[in-house]
């Protein structure tokens, strides 16, 4: 996150603490629960998300003493460490997240494992037994320190009051500085109960094995400028680490001003307006053919705060075999783990971008982007969403409605505006695809993790932190309901977030992998749904239903129009739809499959066509006892959009 | 692939070992040795692990034992002059009959007999891991009824000396450090 964000973090410090920064050393004598509310007052908390119970009580009885926190009872605890990185992902501001002993801290944990691999700053508090009861399987006893020792960035167990005010104050800083990341702080009842003399320690925080790197060492710094300049066809790879840095303007004037095109990460999106000439759009299983080809024939690959995810790898043997590689991280354990590089670079990208764009040098590149130019022209043939005036792909079927229709329209009747937090599915990817974004922070969404369930609870988070932004949750029928009760949490703080279920009453994207590498074995995707507008009407949520897609614009400004409390769409879209292009997982990155050009679809279908009619005109007869191939399953095969 | 020996400093906190280990399964590190212990300064320890792997594994390592919080130092032994030893207690079948020969083996090695008993000898031995191995080899056929080994441990030579500076505890945390264990 950018030193900006961290400042607003501090200076948002309630002045009605009991020990404001600037006020006398007196010391208060406060439980450990008051500690722990006066510390989140210090760090500029203003909202906690979480569930009480036994082992959390004092705190959630010392939280009526300080109105200024305010507190969201969510369904689940899940959704609480959801909202919590929503709310993170936002601003860039720590999420809080609180949560009882045993079953309460381990609902947490998928929440935290999801901020873990998208290096969001959250900080859990759970509830512990008291510490004389630690180790001896007392009731709600979990050992969530232990549990969580994977997937957190640090976590806490505080055995006395006298270490709570350090500890406090460190997870918030190990949580937002550096890589961030989610810390857990685990308190004993009786450490919340007990008494102490509060002063909020001001020296410094002296973490002896915790120094976030800044600067890159100038030697690094030449190497990289070597290779930029003796490159022909360069490319910016841009991740999360882009926005979580703030370095997006110094990314843009980077790309300018050494003419290098930009591919995005799914969690790169916003790190550049994807409206800005030099930015191709997102890269990987489900990125543009034109992005991956461009990757695989680049000479020079500039990584910049991205981790080389197999999604956007494909085959590490193969991946971009001819480029040399710039790697630019924060964390050192990034550089040459999956991707062997030949200049790694170990800072924060602002810095590091800063101290290349003093030196970088404009250079041509026409004939590269010509090349560029050839590819997308190709997938532009093969695009499915087309202006409804246009003429139409003949792989889309006559009076369907298309998740990716959706998604496009949901952009253009947004105006490309929102904040949209999606679930994990085609969805995802649909909006990846057709929802441009332009600024930092605008799309959240489950990128490493791919946590079914995240969108409906990080977007009521999201919206909390942003409760200027419109904000959109774009989710699956299958990853909603893993989380929907968390509509009554919306209905009850009156968050107006706008939902769209993009329904095909598939787990669509499982559906998809039966259909490529499952031969059609449709096993344990299609669901039975319930109403999902009688769902939202038992909970008080206006609601439409969209089946066509000439009824979106005006669903999407009823939606819009409601300013208190969330909204609920439910587009019920065609149910084998595939996205478009994928990497099988493993396959080499420019190894595609597509979707037919409309010449290539009309000639498989003439074949299909054909095929079908084969065994009728066979003479061989048949054995007694089988059928003939019904002719049914070729023309089902192309009612699919190509395959 | 080679045998790397890396020496980090640790807070003395509890749990500390727990992280360390975590990271050795969850990362797949196959380790050969860790040990463990105290150092000249109350509030940290030293673990010296050994692992056999290319370099490129035992830089990830370093990596990933610097993003825990409470790993301080970390150094590459191997590529700097340094001294390693490692202890071992064998106790050694030996009666009346052949315990001359095996004292005689101890003597060679430097071994020190520390415990005797009618059926067997209990023999302490420091000294590189090749010389710990080619002992054992030598009193296996007199029959080795149990053994145990420490891993090793590891200094650097002279001024090759880990870096502690900036290593301050925090004042209110001191009382609540314990054993690293």
């Amino acid at each position: 996150m950018s030193n900006e964000d961290a400042a607003t973090n501090r200076e948002a410090v309630n002045p009605e603490a009991v020990n404001p920064p600037d006020g006398g050393a007196d010391a208060v004598v406060l439980t450990g629960a008051e500690i722990v509310c006066e510390c989140l007052l210090h760090e500029g908390v203003d909202i906690v998300f979480g569930y009480p119970g036994g082992a959390i009580l004092p705190t959630y009885d010392a939280l009526t003493r300080y109105p200024q926190l305010h507190h969201v009872l969510t369904r689940h605890e899940q959704g609480a460490s959801h909202m919590a990185d929503g709310y993170a992902r936002a601003t860039g501001k720590v999420g809080v997240a609180m949560a009882t002993s045993g079953p309460g801290a381990t609902n947490l944990v998928t929440g935290i494992a999801t901020a873990m691999m998208d290096s969001s700053p959250i900080v859990c508090i759970t509830g512990q037994v008291p510490t004389g009861a630690i180790g001896s399987d007392a009731f709600q006893e979990t050992d969530v320190t232990g549990i969580t020792l994977p997937i957190t960035k640090h976590n806490y167990l505080v055995t006395s009051i006298d270490e709570l005010p350090e500890v406090m104050r460190e997870a918030f800083h190990i949580a937002r500085t550096g890589r961030p990341g989610p810390v857990l702080v685990d308190i004993p009842k009786d450490v919340q109960i007990q008494e102490a003399e509060f002063v909020y320690p001001t020296e410094p925080i002296q973490l002896a094995g915790y120094s976030p790197p800044k600067t890159a060492r100038a030697r690094q710094v030449a190497a990289a400028l070597e290779l930029i300049r003796d490159s022909e066809r360069p490319i910016i790879l841009a991740g999360h680490g882009i926005s979580m840095a703030g370095a997006n303007e110094e990314l843009a004037q980077l790309a300018e001003k050494a003419q290098i095109p930009i591919a995005l990460t799914l969690l790169g999106k916003g790190a550049i307006s994807e409206q800005h000439p030099l930015c191709l759009g997102m890269m990987g299983m489900h990125g543009g053919a034109e992005v991956n080809h461009a990757i695989q024939q680049a000479d020079l690959l500039i990584a910049l705060g991205m981790r080389f995810d197999d999604r956007v790898t494909g085959n590490l043997a193969t991946y971009a075999r001819d480029s040399r590689k710039i790697h630019v991280d924060i964390d050192p354990s990034e550089i040459n783990k999956n991707v062997t590089v030949d200049v790694g670079i170990v800072g924060d990208l602002g810095e590091v971008l800063r101290q290349l764009l003093d030196r970088v040098e404009r250079r041509p590149n026409e004939a590269w982007f010509d090349r560029i130019a050839e590819w997308r022209a190709d997938s532009e043939l093969r695009e499915i969403v087309r202006p409804a005036e246009a003429p139409q792909h003949p792989a889309v079927p006559e009076g369907k409605l298309l998740g990716a229709q959706v998604i496009r329209d949901l952009f253009e009747f947004t105006a490309g505006g929102a904040i949209t937090v999606t679930d994990v599915g085609q969805h995802q990817m649909w909006e990846a695809q057709y929802y441009q974004h332009e600024r930092p922070h605008s799309l959240i969404t489950s990128g490493g993790l791919g946590t079914m369930g995240f969108g409906l609870p990080a977007a009521i988070g999201a919206k909390m932190s942003r409760p200027d932004q419109e904000v959109w949750a774009i989710v699956g029928d299958g990853g909603f309901q893993m989380t929907m009760m968390e509509l009554a949490t919306a209905v009850q703080e009156r968050v107006n977030v706008h939902i769209a279920i993009i329904n095909n009453g598939f787990l669509g994207m499982v559906r998809q992998w039966q259909e490529f590498f499952y031969e059609e074995r449709y096993n344990q995707t299609p669901m039975v749904n319930p109403d999902f507008c009688k769902l939202a009407e038992a909970y008080g949520i206006p609601t439409v239903r969209v089946t066509e897609r000439g009824q979106i614009e005006e669903a999407v400004n009823a939606s819009r129009a409601q300013t208190a409390g969330p909204t609920l769409i439910d587009f019920v879209v065609e149910k084998e739809e595939i996205v478009f292009p994928m990497v099988p997982a493993g396959a080499d990155l420019d190894d595609m499959i597509r979707r037919p050009t409309p010449a290539e679809f009309e000639r498989q279908q003439r074949e299909r066509a054909a095929a079908a009619e084969i065994p009728e005109a066979a003479t061989t007869p048949e054995p007694e006892g089988t059928e003939p191939e019904a002719p049914a399953a070729a023309a089902a095969l192309g009612s699919r959009f190509g395959v | 692939m080679a045998k790397h020996i890396l020496a980090a400093l640790v807070e003395n906190r509890p749990g500390v070992l727990a992280r360390v280990a975590n990271l050795f399964r969850r990362r797949s590190f196959n380790i050969d040795s860790l040990s463990v212990g105290r150092t000249q300064r109350d509030e940290m320890s030293r673990m010296t692990i050994v692992m056999e792997s290319d370099s490129a594994e035992a830089d990830r390592l370093v990596k990933n034992l610097y993003k825990l919080v409470d790993v301080v130092h970390v150094d590459h032994l191997h590529s700097q002059p340094s001294v390693v030893r490692e202890m071992a207690l064998v106790k050694v079948r030996a009666t009346s009959d052949n315990r001359r020969e095996v004292i005689q083996l101890c003597d060679i090695f430097r071994a020190r007999i520390i415990d005797v008993s009618a059926e067997s000898l209990v023999v302490e031995i420091t000294g590189e891991e090749e010389k710990l191995e080619n002992f054992t080899e030598l009193v296996r056929p007199f029959g080795i009824v149990e053994m145990v080994r420490t891993g090793m441990i590891a200094l650097g030579r002279g001024g090759h000396t880990l870096k502690d500076e900036g290593f301050k505890p925090n004042r209110s945390r001191a009382a609540a450090r314990s054993n690293v264990l």
